[in-house]
């Protein structure tokens, strides 16, 4: 592996810290806009998707929510090529203008219940584009910030774009926090959770202000000047074997199993803790924010780490990690918020019974029963049963909603429990940007980097909670009606071990990497 | 080492050949037991509409990478700046 870099003058000291800011707050909001749409995921499908069959209603939200990754390819290789051939600068200006506009116009598209099916098909639209948006985005600052730093410190400057991530999706769940304290649950549901969309308006015209005031980047700008800019960097990269390979690489033996260990950590460990588990809405947001927070300045240690013992060492120790852990870490995950193996304070139970009428006529029944254990877990089961009016029809199923509050030692082993699963990200992700730009030379550098990379982490890494979920809904027979809780977690597992593999044979070493640089 | 990463270069052909095959195969199971039972047939069908198109292509791609190993492609990376 040779890099790219050896004839370029860096920038240092608090130039380089600028570029740094200016690149990171333009991905750092790029990642809020495109997280807090899956955040907000179950609230998302109830306002735009037909009601009915709640679980029928999270998948189609999920599957936007996928759409919104499976695009970023089609973004990598459209604005890839674009930065290719007119710079860095204005080609990841244009990502965030178009994510921006995207974010806030979702805010704005009125209910399922005010247009029908007009209402998915423009949020469908608009998250599209979002995708396509942030499949421009990434591989441009990571780029443009390698391409400022000093070739030996690469990894430690380019682990801030990769904090963007983590602390985007941070702020995400502390704007909608925030949100749903001030406006209150119910405001929430129903309107309130169009705020942090809107909101996002205010920060991209902030971030497209510092951006405006960089330079292009002083290796593009070199290359230019002496007339080596690709003519068509997608046939370069693609159709050229000695490229193309070397991007199958990327993808098959370090951005997959990055992928997933990413998604995992950080999105599925949320759907787990909170559809499966049955822990509170806030309390699962406390306690993922917590250990993003704690987590964050480890992207930086294993950045700079990387550039004294090189990137797959790293990259693989973390994956292995990942995957020999991940189950021990979700059974404990389970046990925590499981009530059946906890002992129940009797006299503290209480039960509310409520009836009502529907706007169709129906009664709906509604008991509401409390339960205290001795470790300090609560427990609220809310069973709603439907009388119809229309006694022709059928009885609609009776509907039980669970509620897990943890106690505060488990609400510690939980936030420990996820901090460890974010941490093997943090391993695979914070040398993931050196490791991508020192792999393809300059002038084909955004397009060849952003395709593996988006193709890893949007496709095999943002489909996990999907499939995650899908594998647990399989599992529900009816000889065992609560399904298997683990059974998501092969995917990542397979996936993971599969890269781990080919990582482990095929990338080159840091000897290795010594060795070209010496040469180069 | 590099008749290592050769040899293994058919295992990743397989795999992508395997990956693909169980993949329409658990899809038309999946379908048509949806279908006979009439339950979950739109989610059933979304799924492995969103899945098989995306993933085709990209195990076509391992099954590549599994012959460039095959060829010695990988025994060192090279690559040319510009």
């Amino acid at each position: 592996m040779q890099t790219s870099t050896t004839d370029h003058e860096s920038v240092s000291g608090q130039g380089l810290m600028k570029v740094i800011l200016a690149s990171s707050v333009g991905t750092l909001i790029e990642w809020y806009d495109f997280y807090i749409y899956g955040a907000m995921a179950p609230i998302i499908a109830t306002q735009f998707f037909p009601t009915g069959n709640p679980t029928a209603a999270f998948l189609a939200a999920l599957a936007t929510f996928a759409a919104g990754f499976v695009i970023r390819p089609f973004g990598a290789l459209v604005f890839g090529r674009l930065g290719d051939l007119i710079g860095r600068k204005y080609t990841f200006l244009l990502t965030l203008v178009l994510m921006g506009l995207s974010t806030f116009a979702i805010g704005l598209v009125p209910s399922y219940s005010s247009i029908g099916m007009l209402a998915p098909a423009i949020i469908l639209t608009l998250r599209l584009v979002q995708g396509l948006a942030l499949g421009g985005e990434y591989g441009g600052a990571a780029t443009y910030v390698a391409e400022h730093a000093p070739v030996k410190r690469r990894g430690y400057y380019t682990a801030y774009i990769q904090t963007t991530a983590t602390l985007g999706f941070f702020l995400s769940l502390g704007v909608i926090l925030a949100t749903r304290k001030t406006v209150g649950v119910e405001a929430f549901n129903e309107w309130g959770w169009r705020v942090p969309f809107i909101v996002s308006a205010f920060l991209i015209a902030l971030s497209i202000y510092i951006r405006l005031k960089m330079a292009e980047s002083p290796l593009f700008s070199k290359i230019k000047k002496e007339g080596k800019v690709s003519k068509n960097p997608l046939k370069e990269s693609f159709a050229k074997k000695g490229n193309l390979k070397v991007v199958l690489l990327a993808l098959f033996g370090a951005v997959m199993g990055q992928g997933v260990v990413w998604y995992t950590g950080q999105f599925y460990a949320q759907t787990f803790i909170e559809r499966t588990c049955g822990v509170e809405f806030e309390q699962t947001r406390y306690l993922l924010c917590i250990a993003i927070l704690l987590v964050t300045p480890f992207f930086l240690v294993f950045g700079a780490w990387s550039d004294r013992i090189g990137r797959k060492t790293i990259m693989l120790g973390g994956m292995l990690l990942a995957i020999l852990s991940y189950r021990p870490i979700y059974q404990t995950m389970y046990g925590l918020a499981n009530t059946k193996a906890k002992t129940e304070i009797a006299e503290r139970t209480a039960v509310n019974m409520a009836s009502a009428l529907n706007p169709a006529g129906d009664s709906v029944y509604t008991t509401t029963t409390v339960k205290a254990y001795t470790d300090g877990t609560t427990l609220k089961l809310v069973e709603k049963k439907t009388v119809l009016a229309d006694k022709s029809k059928p009885a609609p199923k009776p509907e039980t909603a669970k509620t897990v509050w943890l106690s505060a030692s488990s609400f510690w082993i939980m936030m420990l429990l996820v901090f460890i699963q974010i941490l093997y990200v943090t391993m695979v992700y914070g040398p993931i940007a050196a490791f991508l730009v020192e792999l393809f030379p300059t002038r084909i550098r955004y397009t060849s980097m952003s395709l593996p990379y988006h193709i890893g982490n949007g496709i095999f890494g943002g489909l996990t909670p999907f499939i995650a979920t899908r594998l647990f809904d399989a599992s529900k027979t009816s000889s065992n009606p609560t399904g298997d809780p683990y059974v998501g977690l092969w995917y990542p597992i397979i996936i993971g071990a599969v890269c781990f593999v080919i990582g482990l044979l095929y990338l080159p070493s840091k000897k290795e990497e010594n060795r070209n640089e010496e040469e180069a | 080492m590099d008749s290592l990463k050769r040899i293994s270069g058919f295992l990743w052909v397989a795999l992508g050949l395997l990956v693909v095959y169980l993949m329409f195969s658990q899809a038309g199971t999946e379908i048509a037991t949806a279908v006979k039972n009439n339950k979950a047939v739109l989610d059933t069908q979304m799924f492995w509409y969103i899945i098989i198109p995306i993933f085709t292509p990209i195990m076509l791609g391992l099954c590549l990478f599994g012959w460039y190993a095959w060829k010695g492609e990988y025994d060192r990376i090279e690559i040319d700046e510009a």
